[in-house]
């Protein structure tokens, strides 16, 4: 019975979008990983075979998460969260360290990545704190716990070495402004942003100067503006100390590999051999796909294993240089189109949980998505984090495959909430 | 409480997504579309990843002689996507192919990949190669490799150097290094020291242009990578004994192995009949190797490791030191014989009766060992416990299993074990069921490497290294634990005293089986088996090592079908000793006599 409403209930369109980039993605692996002519697909020694497999097990898993009564994660959200905080500890005690980062834990044969599985944990934890009735954003304990609740396995995934997938954690920024934050801290972030980057390109006396004369015009000019004096100058002097910490936090907390990424990202450093290698391959790679790019299993430069990670982070090459321009756009479409569905979503229901984590599961994705877009084609630095359903890997696809479905399984469940 | 709704927000976020999208489909419209220099940079340049092959490492003897080097030769390859459209005539003319043949060699190079180079035409030779790289533009994704090939100055100990060949499907399976067309050590040294000697590849990036024109390095070999060279190895061999112990076995069947019992190191490894090292180079390696392993005379087996016989009467000192080690005979215990008349087993030498240990090793006195071994088997008054001794004594000897050391393709041989026996006799058995192993006949196999350790462990007084090839690795200061580990027999030092001094009788007493041989100048130990064999004629075998005083080499000769043990291989294990100890041999009537004695084609003995 329960299972009829759910499969009625079901919004397909989400599905069928899930099942689309899937596919696409299957795809752009097969012709990346396959080098050779005659290839067996269900080849379980080559990347593309095995992740048949991994897909097969996503549907699985996705199945599952349908048949399970939909109260399940909302109830054990909290008891979810604390049990991969505890995973994510055990990893860093017991993982197993590949290319830096000690993030994998060894499960007989398997190796999976629990970072991946923290992004679900954590949106659920955060909307069950967030739908306790009667709660306030505007309060400052609220903010506390709400920012403790996304940090805490940011922090630990950053001890793992792990910078991309801590990143991630900031996504959850979209979901707090869509339930009240003030919009400022966002405009305050970006702004603090685009100095940090206006100073590391220009250097600190003109970003200074440009600041002393922007405000003196904000001061001439709008005479509304004016009165709020105070405010103007606080600002002003913020953003003084702000420029001049650039530096030193620039010289003194980030790495090394870390510095360079962003220097290359900025075109302040050309490198096409070290940092700068997999962006500027990258980006030869798609720009070379052209408006139709060259076909299936044409990619000379994938194949012939030209762009490192091309499997994983940068398979975006695969789907430019063989695909085109037309391919790239119908994937970013497809994309923005689950992201706006998932938000659509998301405003239909009744229950605060099942709404805020649906904003918890496109601002993943839509993180996802504009990071790992953003540094095949060089407009963000490289941070080493999949892009959903495309990039080759178990722990990844079946991540996202909970933290979709679980959405899509409270949506099916909206009228039965009272 | 009012609760303010926000839901207008969703706006802002949905902007934001579309923002970025936007953002995204003008960079990629950009780079994709109007951009042009990065079309270019993909597409006008095809790259060509040209493999760097460093030189194979070398191999020389103990005295610094080269015995293995490497010459350059060149395989044309092919990767079958970039071919267009070739002149096939010309190509065939310039490779002095057919065109069939060419047809052959490009569907077998399509077979296995298009995108990954294929041999075309294997191993030409520098000249050849000169003429050919100057035509080859004309023909997109033809170019050449430069390969090395191994050549052997000295035409000697083919089984040991072993060769190399093209790698086969299953060696390019199991190890990611090597493509189609690589070389791999096939045998000997060349296999089992393969990763030491092949170096480490390289790979050179180069822009080719659309007419198949090298256009240099891409990027100013930013991408290259630096081959490493192959180690060089030097091996324990005495190039020039072993040379000479070639000559000696020189139309005979059987085998020689020295050793040097300080170190364990085989000073000379012979098999025969052989075959020259250089025929398994090159193109004619496959045709040879054919030849060689059709030849009814079995060139290609290493006689020293695989080639088993029952040790005979040298297995009658290995009984002597375990009797003695189990306290079943004293060096003063006599037995008597009754020569043709003996029971169990008769005894065919004339020598006086009663016999103590010493002289019964020298006369080689079938009764005397078949009570040793009763003895020795009866001791405890349990056979099965008594046996049980021998048993792990003769395995501690290094008998029954192999050294396991740098020579691929070693046999264990044979001691039967007490299970062995139960099964057979189902239970009831007792020495004199089993007496054939008190004469070194019956179950027993040993190898002629195995008889070879043992004559190292009389000669040490009970231990011994095991015996191996490699003396030094380019680049390290030792060579690893497992071949230099001191391994220590179940016999006590004390009891080998007098084995050795039999042996000396062997050389030096009146009676001596082989007092012909005898030096003034060099102490020599020895002892002779005339082993019985079902197959026909016994096989003359001789052990010996020399001088008795701090002994230097010890060495096994076997000659198949040759008769008495002091015929020919008591003879040739003393000239071997002379020219080893000595540098040079002055009996020359006797290495003549050897020299050119034929048991192949059928001369008298």
């Amino acid at each position: 019975m329960r299972r009829e409403n759910t499969i009625a209930n079901m919004d397909w369109l989400t599905v069928f979008l899930y099942l689309t980039l899937v596919f696409f993605g299957w795809l752009s692996i097969f012709s990346a990983a396959s080098d050779e002519d005659v290839v067996r697909v269900f080849d379980l020694s080559q990347r593309f075979g095995k992740q048949i497999l991994w897909i097969g097990l996503a549907l699985v898993i996705a199945i599952v998460i349908l048949i399970i009564d939909a109260n399940f994660f909302s109830t054990f959200s909290f008891i979810i969260y604390f049990s991969i905080l505890l995973l994510l500890i055990a990893v860093l005690l017991f993982g197993k360290t590949v290319a830096g980062s000690k993030s994998w834990i060894e499960i007989g044969s398997i190796s999976l990545q629990p970072a991946e599985f923290a992004q679900f944990a954590t949106a659920l934890a955060l909307a069950k704190y967030l739908s306790i009735r009667n709660i306030d954003m505007g309060n400052l304990k609220t903010k506390l716990i709400s920012v403790t609740i996304i940090t805490l396995p940011s922090l630990l995934i950053l001890l793992q070495n792990d910078t991309g997938s801590a990143l991630v954690y900031a996504a959850f920024v979209l979901v707090l402004y869509r339930e009240g934050i003030s919009g400022a801290f966002i405009v305050i972030g970006v702004f603090a942003a685009l100095l940090f980057i206006i100073t590391l390109l220009f250097g600190e006396l003109w970003v200074l100067s440009g600041i002393v004369l922007f405000t003196a015009l904000v001061i001439l000019l709008f005479k509304k503006i004016r009165k709020r004096f105070k405010i103007i100058l606080a600002g002003f002097l913020v953003s003084i100390i702000f420029i001049f910490s650039v530096n030193y936090a620039y010289e003194n907390i980030l790495a090394a590999h870390q510095k360079k990424r962003i220097n290359v990202m900025l075109g302040i450093e050309k490198d096409p051999h070290g940092a700068g290698y997999n962006v500027n391959q990258s980006k030869i790679a798609i720009g070379s796909g052209g408006l139709k790019g060259k076909g299936f299993r044409q990619g000379m430069l994938t194949r012939y294993h030209f762009v490192p990670e091309q499997t994983t982070d940068f398979i975006f090459c695969t789907v430019g240089e063989e695909w085109g321009f037309i391919g790239t756009t119908v994937v970013i479409f497809l994309f923005v189109f689950l992201l706006i569905r998932l938000i659509f979503l998301a405003e239909r229901q009744k229950s605060h949980f099942s709404r805020i984590y649906g904003y918890g599961v496109a601002s993943i994705f839509f993180f996802h998505f504009a990071i790992n877009i953003g540094m095949t084609i060089g407009l963000a630095p490289v941070v080493g984090i999949p892009l959903p359903f495309f990039s080759y890997g178990g722990s990844s696809l079946w991540a996202f495959t909970i933290l979709l479905f679980i959405f899509i399984k409270q949506d099916a469940n909206r009228m039965s909430v009272l | 409480m009012y609760i303010k709704d926000y839901s207008s927000r969703k706006i802002i976020v949905i902007g934001i997504f579309v923002l970025v999208a936007l953002l995204f489909v003008i960079r990629l419209f950009y780079l994709q579309v109007i951009d042009n220099s990065y079309k270019l940079s993909a597409e006008n340049i095809v790259l060509r990843y040209v493999t760097q092959y460093p030189a194979r490492g070398r191999v020389f003897d103990r005295n610094g002689e080269l015995l293995v080097y490497n010459e350059a030769a060149y395989d044309l390859m092919v990767i079958p996507r970039q071919v267009k459209n070739p002149d096939t005539v010309a190509l065939c003319q310039l490779l002095e192919i057919s065109i069939e043949e060419f047809e052959k060699q490009l569907n077998k190079a399509k077979h296995y990949s298009y995108y990954k180079p294929s041999v075309f035409t294997k191993q030409i030779s520098k000249n050849d190669a000169g003429p050919l790289g100057e035509e080859l533009f004309q023909f997109p994704g033809f170019y050449l490799q430069t390969r090395t090939l191994r050549h052997y100055p000295f035409p000697i100990a083919a089984h040991l150097l072993g060769s190399i060949g093209e790698v086969n499907k299953k060696e390019i399976d199991n190890d990611s290094y090597y493509r189609s067309g690589d070389y791999i050590g096939k045998s000997g040294i060349e296999k089992y020291y393969e990763k030491d000697l092949r170096g480490t590849k390289g790979m050179k990036v180069l822009a080719v242009d659309v007419h198949n024109r090298e256009k240099g390095s891409y990027q100013n070999g930013k991408y290259d990578t630096i081959p490493v060279e192959g180690k060089d190895i030097i091996v324990g061999l005495d190039a020039h004994l072993q040379y000479y112990g070639e000559q000696l076995m020189q139309n005979k069947n059987g085998s020689i192995v020295a050793i040097d019992p300080t170190t364990g190191e085989i000073l000379a490894m012979v098999t025969s009949p052989g075959y020259n090292p250089n025929k398994l180079v090159g193109r004619e390696r496959s045709e040879n190797y054919t030849t060689l392993r059709n030849d009814t005379l079995k060139p290609l087996l290493n006689r020293a490791i695989s080639g088993t016989y029952p040790p005979g009467s040298t297995f009658k000192m290995i009984n002597a030191l375990v009797a003695l080690q189990e306290k079943a005979i004293t060096p003063q215990s006599e037995f008597s014989c009754k020569g043709r008349l003996s029971r169990p087993i008769k005894c065919t030498h004339n020598h006086k009766t009663p016999l103590a240990l010493e002289e019964a090793i020298a006369q080689s006195c079938n009764p005397y060992f078949w009570n040793t071994f009763k003895s020795t088997l009866e001791k405890t008054g349990d056979v099965k416990v008594g046996f049980e001794n021998w048993y792990n004594d003769v395995l501690s000897l290094g008998f029954g299993e192999k050294f396991d050391t740098d020579i691929p393709y070693e046999v264990s041989g044979n001691i039967p074990s007490k299970a062995y026996f139960d099964k057979l006799y189902r239970g009831s058995w007792n020495a004199l069921t089993v007496r054939s192993l008190s004469i070194g006949q019956g179950e027993i196999l040993v190898t002629p490497i195995q008889l070879a350790n043992i004559v190292t462990i009389i000669a040490n007084k009970g231990f011994y290294y095991p015996p191996h090839l490699l003396r030094k690795m380019e680049g390290t200061d030792s060579v690893s634990a497992k071949l230099t580990t001191k391994k220590v027999s179940a016999i006590k030092p004390k009891y080998f005293s007098i084995v050795q001094n039999a042996m000396l009788q062997v050389f030096e007493g009146d009676h001596g089986t082989a007092r012909w041989y005898k030096m003034d100048s060099i102490q020599q130990c020895g002892k002779t088996g005339t082993v019985q064999n079902p197959h026909g004629d016994d096989h003359s075998m001789f052990i010996a090592f020399a001088p008795l005083e701090n002994p230097k080499i010890a060495i096994t000769v076997i000659v198949e079908n040759a008769g008495f043990g002091s015929t020919w291989a008591a003879p040739i294990a003393s000239l071997m000793i002379e020219k080893y100890l000595k540098g040079k041999v002055e009996r020359i009537v006797t290495e003549k006599r050897m020299m050119e004695g034929d048991l192949i084609h059928g001369e008298s003995r």
